[in-house]
């Protein structure tokens, strides 16, 4: 007897008690199912987070204010611990190839434009020459905030294609040079529009407002900003944008120790450097791990459906006792009737593992297409849950396929 | 093959009930049957008659003695040997039928020849050939909820003959038939003794039966003793 004359047994048997192999099936399908939908989420959410942060700038290295250890005391922060326009043109100097800009900033806070009975809501960001730069935003006519408006502190601004959307319905180059007013909580500042940019979402700043609330960011020149916050001069952090030749991980350090030359007297604050691409990383191994720990609990599931297998298989090696001394007095080895009944458990969890990968992918689709970047379970996936649904198939099934294959062929004919 | 098919001698069977309660069912039980003859093993439910098909049967091993059957010395067999004893030298018939249920009459004559390792074609040829010669040629896909008492039976006479065995061993086959239709199994049994000089072991209460073999053998309280050797002949 080969394995093949196994299957078509196994099917039969299968075959002859439907409702209940399907009810069998139904455990490794839902543990199947979830532990391919987790993966499938997991891996499209991990590539969504990795791309937004790239988008935000792989090599980009933020460089912050940071408290020094031993400083005792929490000491507050003076205007003189912050990082000054003369440090940032010193690094710029000391590593032209390797600086594509630094981007500074300043928020201004909420605000709305507002004209007649057209309004749109901003957030007002004090900006440097680089920051558009740095952060990856497409202008789409105009100018960018450049350095004779940072020097003359100009009242001038780069808004949002949403924004012109609303206040000039969408004509872009008869918004360039309009002013507006914009009202913020105790105050009406007037800007003039000299450039627009493309709008994008991103996962950083995903609104559930409505398209008419949507607020978008509206950018000044920093010294503007600063001076309407009445800020004195420094940033508590800094973006710097290595170039893409430049190993921006390395750099990160070489820049903090740069710029930690001019800390070297302060008792409270020193600098410390981050690179995206170290961030991203980490994020990148956080998920992984994250969906693996969520795997591993759908797994829980497909334990509790191979038992439930185990549970049918012995149910069924009791209603066909008769059957089974049958084949025995008929020439049937303990091996063989061993066999219909693992290959039976096997066939079982391999039905019910690939419905779980097909409805698992199915939800995993659609789960990732809610995140935005829909996609369809790895082929390793895959492999992995089919390979697992027949190990749960020989693991649960060969305990009832044993006891079947011990009985007594005597006791088995008698039995009723 | 052997001109004795069955050589049994001095074959005992104990049941151990408890601790040290030892229960002999069969005492010491010779017989000798030679190829091609039709005997009747009777006796009252309770002389040892099942326990003694079992141990012919190859389905249990005695507990002393010494057993051959067609050359092959079962009391020295493993059990894998012995599955392939029950299937290539022993053709069983139950009073109950035991087909197997949802599979349809010649997928159940194919079965003994399935464990034998016989490949399929030759396995549908054979089956058809038998199920022919009981008369049940025209259910060959009918499950044996679809079939008769004495159907049922003739399908399983056709199984017992799938892989040519030394020895039908018939227990009860009648029991649980009408008299028309146990008098067609009989005559099955005659026609295969007869014309193929197939060696059949009867196993019945039935003296009526009985008679109509070659040689009556009764059990009683785990003895065997001969009757009327005169019908021999």
């Amino acid at each position: 007897m080969n394995i093949t004359e196994s299957i078509r047994l196994a099917w039969e048997g299968i075959r002859a008690n439907k409702m209940r192999s399907l009810l069998t099936m139904l455990g490794i399908i839902i543990g199947i199912g979830s532990v391919i939908a987790i993966l499938t989420v997991g891996n499209s959410m991990t590539s969504t987070v990795t791309s937004s942060m790239s988008s935000f700038g792989a090599s980009n290295i933020i460089i912050m204010l940071q408290e020094r250890e031993n400083s005792g005391v929490r000491a507050a922060m003076r205007e003189g611990d912050r990082i000054t326009n003369e440090m940032v043109e010193a690094l710029k100097a000391r590593y032209p190839t390797q600086i594509a800009g630094v981007s500074l900033s300043e928020p201004l806070g909420a605000g709305q434009a507002q004209d007649g009975r057209k309004y749109a809501n901003v957030s007002v960001i004090g900006v440097n020459e680089d920051y558009l730069n740095v952060n990856n935003i497409t202008m789409l006519l105009g100018r960018n905030i450049e350095e004779k408006d940072t020097e003359g502190s100009r009242q001038v601004a780069v808004v949002s294609n949403k924004f012109v959307n609303k206040m000039f319905n969408g004509d872009i180059p008869g918004a360039l040079g309009r002013e507006i007013k914009v009202r913020f909580f105790d105050e009406i500042r007037v800007y003039r529009v000299v450039g627009v940019y493309e709008y994008e979402q991103t996962m950083f700043n995903i609104s559930f407002a409505s398209e008419n609330d949507l607020s978008t960011e509206m950018y000044i020149p920093v010294t503007t900003a600063k001076k309407a916050n009445s800020d004195g001069d420094g940033y508590q952090n800094i973006t710097v944008m290595a170039t893409n030749d430049t190993d921006s991980k390395s750099f990160a350090n070489t820049a903090a120790a740069f710029l930690n030359r001019f800390y070297e007297n302060n008792q409270n604050y020193q600098l410390s450097a981050i690179s995206m691409e170290s961030v991203t990383e980490q994020v990148d191994s956080m998920m992984s791990t994250m969906s693996i720990a969520l795997s591993v609990i759908a797994g829980i599931s497909l334990l509790v459906g191979g038992i439930g297998v185990m549970n049918i298989m012995l149910v069924s090696v009791t209603e066909r006792t008769r059957e089974i001394g049958t084949r025995k007095a008929i020439g049937a080895t303990n091996n063989n009737i061993r066999l219909q009944f693992v290959v039976e458990s096997i066939i079982v969890c391999l039905i019910g593992g690939l419905i779980g990968v097909i409805f698992g992918g199915l939800l995993g689709y659609f789960g990732s297409s809610l995140l935005g970047a829909a996609s369809g379970p790895t082929f390793s996936s895959i492999m992995l849950a089919v390979g697992f649904s027949m190990a749960i198939g020989v693991f649960f099934g060969y305990y009832p396929a044993n006891k079947a294959a011990k009985l007594d062929p005597i006791e088995a004919l008698r039995y009723e | 093959m052997q001109d004795d098919i069955i050589l049994m001698r001095g074959i005992t069977k104990s049941f151990y009930i408890g601790r040290s309660n030892e229960l002999e069912i069969l005492h010491g039980i010779g017989l000798t049957v030679k190829n091609g003859e039709f005997i009747a093993i009777v006796g009252p439910s309770g002389s040892g008659k099942s326990t003694l098909m079992n141990v012919i049967g190859a389905l249990d091993r005695a507990t002393s003695g010494s057993y051959i059957l067609d050359g092959s010395v079962i009391e020295d067999a493993r059990d894998n040997d012995l599955s392939a004893i029950r299937n290539k030298k022993i053709g069983f018939v139950f009073q109950n039928f035991n087909l197997i249920p949802r599979t349809n009459t010649l997928k159940n004559v194919e079965l003994p020849m399935m464990y034998a390792g016989v490949p399929q074609r030759e396995r549908t040829h054979r089956a058809k050939e038998l199920l022919d010669m009981v008369e049940m040629k025209d259910r060959l896909t009918h499950r044996p909820n679809e079939l008769s008492g004495g159907e049922k039976q003739r399908v399983a006479i056709a199984r017992a003959m799938a892989n040519n065995p030394s020895i039908i061993l018939a227990d009860e086959p009648t029991g649980a038939l009408d008299s028309k239709t146990g008098r067609l199994v009989m005559d099955i049994f005659h026609k295969l003794n007869r014309q193929q000089r197939k060696t059949i072991v009867l196993i019945t209460h039935n003296r009526e039966l009985a008679s109509e073999t070659g040689r009556i053998l009764t059990m009683h309280d785990g003895y065997l003793t001969p009757q009327n050797t005169e019908a021999r002949a």
